[in-house]
């Protein structure tokens, strides 16, 4: 299977929280090749595609943070007009539910990818890895 | 169950036997406030009973309370029944305002209490083969001091520790071969936690077998936590300075409400608004009179602690009467949309629910509103926002059955709210009425 892993950690909506997070990527430079925020009021979860995930999940778990190592999949999108319209159309239509998601810019105007979570990794790989998508994979993210 | 005992004449006295020692052991100390003590003199002369009065325990009902209050009038040594040079110790108790309340100790005191600690420890299977390390703070609370004595009367090893450093406590456990803890709830669960963070099998790494916990409530749900994650017995341990400290309700391995020992405390239970006593099994607050103190022996002093009688026989044979754990205290009750609750009600709930850690915290504000603030299990997180919902609605709906007020539920990061290392600090009232 090509899939990536997302970083997801915890946080408490309050000033300065997002500062300290990336703070620990900055310091480990690990570079940030997406992400996003979910926020559901007093809390929420901030998630990271990065080039070293594993460096990532150990140093928030060694500095106390709240922290998980998901696998998700990436789809590359057309950079047109109804790009990501027809990826999720595709998505949809296998049964596919999208529990979160991010956009990796991989070369500005010419290359991106859908990123997601779902609930069972395994049986959307299935339904869709037969269906001539350029998947991502960790490899493609360490540092060229 | 291995039934062993300290001293197995008073502990075994029959329930008869045990009323009579009850009824002599109060005439005399009723007797000697009555003569010695100016304060109580004149309570008994207002109340209009005189120690010859009592002809029954029951008759006790007549005599008036002592309250905290009390303990203030001919502040320090106005309370004293025998003459400063028969005092051998202080130990105070923190009020909330201003001074501390004064409790002194003879010499028989000192031993009468340690008597009292090393037939708890015994009855909770401990032996002079064993090793306490005493991780309350030692001074003048009597937590630490008073059992030190009572295990040192028993012959155990003792390490007095005393609270904090808990990177010490360890090593101390795995250097000296800890087999029995002394501590607060609060910080036995801190400890358990660091230990496992430190990647320490209690089992493979620790000889502990036994925890006394005491000093502030907590709930059974709490008990169960830290008898898992440390692997050994937890003790309930009950005790306030003004009855000696430590060592006044201690349970046996039944695990079912703590023996008072009834040679020692003439145990009641009342109604804390009208004074009467409840009826058996419900919950008021405890009332005790020291029956075997010489320096200052206290009449139905009214512990603000809410509990309740435990009437079933109790399989360790011990006929001393038992009290279900401290459910609250009478000043810790707060009222939200004029419902009674108290914190021990919340920590049962919060401690049953998986994806919870340890700490809590309620916060009273503005217009009668409660938010709970629950760090979450950092093993529970797993990087979705659903679950981490769908936890937040099992607390709320949880409490509410509970408590029956709605609370707003607020989850943190775990390690974010303040473990207390004495008195957890659980509710902080911000409400400006």
């Amino acid at each position: 299977m090509k899939c990536v892993e997302i970083i997801s950690i915890f946080a408490e909506n309050k000033p300065g929280k997002l500062e300290k997070i990336t703070e620990v990527l900055a310091k480990e430079g690990i570079n940030i090749l997406g992400f996003s925020i979910a926020s559901m009021g007093d809390f929420g979860v901030i998630k990271f595609l990065v080039d070293d995930p594993e460096r990532a999940y150990q140093s928030f778990r060694e500095r106390g943070f709240t922290v998980a190592k998901l696998p998700a999949l990436g789809v590359e999108l057309e950079d047109r007009p109804g790009g990501l319209h027809e990826r999720v159309k595709l998505i949809s239509n296998k049964g596919i539910n999208i529990e979160s998601a991010l956009v990796y810019v991989a070369e500005t105007r010419k290359k991106a990818y859908f990123v997601f979570e779902v609930e069972d990794i395994q049986k959307a790989w299935t339904l869709l890895k037969d269906e001539n998508l350029n998947f991502l994979d960790t490899s493609d993210l360490k540092r060229a | 169950m291995e039934n062993r005992y300290f001293n197995p004449k008073v502990e075994l006295l029959n329930k008869e036997e045990l009323k009579d020692l009850q009824l002599k052991r109060l005439k005399a100390v009723l007797n000697k406030v009555y003569r010695r003590v100016p304060h109580y003199r004149k309570k008994f002369e207002e109340a209009g009973v005189k120690p010859r009065n009592l002809k029954t325990l029951e008759d006790i009902k007549a005599f008036p309370f002592t309250t905290k209050e009390d303990l203030f009038v001919d502040y320090p040594f106005g309370l004293l029944a025998e003459p400063l040079e028969k005092i051998v110790r202080l130990h105070t108790s923190s009020g909330t305002t201003g001074k501390p309340k004064a409790l002194f100790f003879s010499k028989r005191d000192i031993w009468a209490q340690a008597e009292l600690i090393a037939r708890a420890l015994v009855m909770t299977g401990a032996s002079s083969r064993d090793i306490l390390q005493n991780s309350m703070t030692y001074g003048l609370f009597t937590g630490a001091l008073v059992m030190h004595y009572g295990a040192e009367l028993l012959g155990m090893l003792v390490i007095p520790a005393g609270p904090g450093n808990t990177e010490r406590q360890i090593e101390l456990m795995q250097t000296f071969g800890t087999t029995c803890l002394h501590m607060t709830p609060s910080y036995a669960l801190y400890v358990a936690s660091v230990i496992q963070s430190k990647g320490l099998s209690p089992k493979r790494d620790l000889q502990l077998k036994r925890v006394y916990l005491g000093a502030e409530p907590y709930s059974e749900e709490t008990r169960q936590k830290i008898e898992e994650m440390l692997g050994v017995d937890v003790f309930n341990c009950y005790g306030l300075s003004e009855m000696g400290g430590p060592g006044v309700g201690f349970e046996c391995p039944a695990k079912n409400g703590l023996h008072i020992w009834e040679d020692a405390f003439l145990v009641e239970i009342v109604n804390p608004e009208t004074g009467e006593w409840v009826k058996e099994g419900e919950v008021g607050e405890l009332v005790l009179t020291s029956l075997n103190r010489t320096a200052m022996p206290l009449i139905r002093y009214r512990t603000r602690d809410l509990t309740r009688f435990i009437t079933e026989p109790c399989p360790c044979g011990r006929t001393h009467v038992k009290i279900a754990r401290i459910l609250g205290r009478t000043d810790d009750m707060f009222i939200i949309k004029g419902v009674n609750i108290f914190p021990q009600q919340i920590e049962a709930v919060l401690m049953s629910i998986k994806g919870v850690a340890q700490n809590y915290q309620i916060i009273l504000e503005g217009y009668d509103e409660m938010t709970v603030r629950v760090e979450i299990d950092r093993e529970f997180f797993d990087g979705r926002l659903e679950r981490l919902l769908a936890l937040k609605n099992e607390i709320t709906e949880k409490l509410r059955q509970a408590i029956m007020v709605r609370p707003k539920v607020e989850l943190v990061e775990p390690g974010t709210l303040p473990v207390s290392e004495g008195k957890a600090k659980r509710v902080i009232d911000k409400r400006t009425l």
